[in-house]
């Protein structure tokens, strides 16, 4: 244990995704050394981000407004929504320009082990914007993972008194993985070729 | 196939050798404790990705080092297969087959191929249901590598189902409303492992019987395989009838289906997955009655023996011998077995044997000794002429 400042810091910085006790510790002891103008930036970045960007009000993408710049576009499709888990991966989808339609952003998978069930995703929101009948095809483009599939099911089981075209991406994608790894041509192809899921 | 030459770096006491091997028997000899089942445990590590003493990798790490390497050159028929693993215990292992990289480690499970017969395996027939289960899915790995995905899959969807049922069990009603889609999942891909299992026991059971009638000599009771499962199609534990028809995976993922929503209250009640492989058990017969708590200890070696040589039976079977490895066994066997033994390891392609007393192995087996002790490992050959010993290969610290 190190003292208050410095452990504090080594206990938020633990708390990232992906970061382990090992690299925080060393993480932090960058920062400690690293020149004051650098660890300036850093901070205003983060004010910044906590500050100016926020999560639409409609699909939750990130949004530095209200809504995001795709749910303000009038050019895009009301009636094909895409249901993924993150930000990332509508950027990953929009950058195949496959899909005109809009967006609903989970906030992640179902996942039990980390004690994550329908209720801690948008699922509720999902649920409210389907109801008004503007959306008539609904693609689930979780990850293609297990977690992923799961949520996938789920949703379908969910949405299927509502009588919608349910589909998910088409195989190909590499199994196992995260969508935002899948190259454009490999996502491109799995969304023109998504199959109808019957719940 | 055989073990053309293996490197392994701080694998164990090792910190590195360097070992020119040959088709036929080889036995690693030196007194206890000097490193020789470290080295036969890293050829059977290049086949598993596991060792058969140990359930983690850690261990295997030599104190003081981040990480292990082993690498092997093999021949396979006419063909060389480099394999090298860097073992990085609490990471993922990085695999180099003919100097690629696999993208993942699983894939290299299926082209190494080894039998290996060790103290440890009494447990096969003794210990808890979690060894045989474990011999079970690795043999199964071995002949159809595609199952290792079906097998992770299956791992992990249990793990996600059992976390639900814990918190289910605090909140019952809320969170069941998913449990039916990891039930979709569980079932889905335990239905794919049960029929594989199924399979499986069902091709071991013939070569079973039959080696352990060659082990045990004449005129003993004759064993067999059973499979007994927590999904009714699967089995009811009683040896399993030559050419007997196994049901479907679909079949199987439909009974356990069933099965797992009539005792939804009790996997509730407990908080976790009571119907599936995962539960499952390997059942050896002696006679007609189940090894386990019946056998003698020396029945129980011969039937940890047999179960050894029907394996090496069915992956010989085909098309190709597998590598035996002997662990340490030809002490604990009396003649008439240890004939039996031997009469296999003379006829496999190649043989590793570990022994700290030569004199235990029998001596047509002996012509090749790996010497082991001080930090080293000395091939000696038995020369040209009556007695005399040549050194032709070794070192190494
Ligand atoms: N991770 C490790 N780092 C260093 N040494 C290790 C490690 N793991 C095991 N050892 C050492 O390896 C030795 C055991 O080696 P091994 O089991 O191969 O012996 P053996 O030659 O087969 O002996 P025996 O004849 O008793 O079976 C022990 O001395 C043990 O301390
Ligand atoms: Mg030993
Ligand atoms: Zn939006």
């Amino acid at each position: 244990m190190y003292e208050g400042a410095v452990q504090d810091l080594i206990d938020e910085l633990g708390r990232l995704p992906g970061v382990g006790p090992k690299s925080a510790q060393r993480i932090a002891f960058h920062l400690l050394s690293a020149e004051s103008t650098d660890v300036s930036r850093l901070v205003a970045a983060l004010t910044r981000v906590q500050q100016e960007v926020r999560f639409c009000v409609t699909c939750y993408n990130v949004a530095e407004a209200e809504q995001c710049r795709i749910c303000r576009d009038p050019r895009r499709t009301d009636d094909v929504l895409c249901v993924v888990e993150e930000p990332k991966d509508v950027v990953a989808i929009e950058r195949t320009r496959e899909f005109r339609g809009r967006y609903h952003v989970l906030g992640g998978a179902i996942s039990p082990i980390d004690g994550v069930g329908p209720d801690d995703l948008r699922v509720k929101e999902l649920m409210t914007r389907l109801m008004n009948g503007a959306v008539t095809e609904l693609i689930i483009a979780t990850d293609p993972n297990l977690e992923g599939e799961a949520t996938a099911a789920y949703l379908a089981r969910l949405v299927s008194p509502m009588g919608l075209a349910v589909s998910r991406l088409a195989s190909g994608l590499p199994v196992g993985g995260d969508l935002e790894y899948a190259d454009e041509v490999t996502l491109g192809r799995a969304f023109e070729g998504r199959r109808r899921i019957d719940a | 196939m055989y073990v053309r030459h293996l490197q392994v770096g701080s694998f164990r006491n090792w910190e590195h050798v360097d070992l020119p091997l040959g088709p036929g028997p080889t036995v690693f000899v030196g007194r206890n404790g000097e490193g020789k089942t470290n080295l036969v445990e890293a050829i059977g590590y290049l086949a598993t990705m596991g060792s058969h003493r140990v359930s983690s990798d850690a261990p295997l790490v030599r104190h003081g080092a981040e990480q292990a390497v082993v690498r092997a050159a093999l021949r396979r028929g006419d063909r060389e297969l480099l394999v090298e693993i860097e073992i990085n215990p609490g990471r993922a292992n990085r695999v180099r087959v003919n100097r690629g990289p696999l993208p993942r480690p699983r894939e290299l499970l299926g082209m190494v191929r080894t039998v290996l017969f060790a103290p440890e395996d009494l447990a096969l027939v003794r210990g808890d249901p979690t060894e045989r289960r474990r011999f079970l899915d690795e043999l199964l790995v071995t002949r159809t590598p595609r199952l290792a995905g079906v097998r992770s899959d299956y791992d992990r969807v249990l793990k996600q189902r059992n976390a639900l049922l814990k918190t289910a069990r605090l909140a019952r009603g809320k969170a069941i409303e998913t449990l039916d889609v990891w039930d979709g999942h569980l079932t889905d891909y335990g239905g794919q492992l049960l029929a594989a299992r199924l399979h499986l026991v069902a091709d071991l059971a013939p070569h079973m019987s039959e080696a352990y009638a060659e082990v045990a000599g004449e005129g003993a009771v004759v064993a067999g395989l059973g499979y007994s499962s927590t999904v009714p199609l699967a089995g009811t534990g009683s040896a399993v009838a030559p050419g007997a028809p196994v049901p479907s995976a679909a079949e199987l993922t439909e009974a356990m289906r069933e099965r797992i929503a009539e005792r939804r209250n009790d996997e509730l009640d407990r908080g976790m997955t009571l119907v599936g492989p995962h539960r499952d058990d390997l059942v050896i017969h002696l006679g007609p009655a189940q090894a386990k708590g019946f056998a003698s200890h020396g029945e129980s070696w011969s039937l940890a023996l047999a179960l050894k040589l029907a394996t090496f039976a069915l992956l010989r079977g085909e098309g190709e011998d597998p590598i035996l490895i002997l662990d340490d066994v030809f002490a604990t066997l009396d003649a008439e077995r240890r004939a039996a033994l031997a009469a296999v390891a003379r006829s496999a392609e190649q043989t590793l044997i570990t022994a700290a007393v030569v004199d235990d192995v029998p001596e047509e087996l002996r012509g090749v000794r790996v010497e082991v002790g001080g930090g080293y490992a000395v091939v000696v050959k038995d020369g040209p002429g009556v007695g005399e010993r040549a050194v032709v290969e070794g070192r190494v610290p």
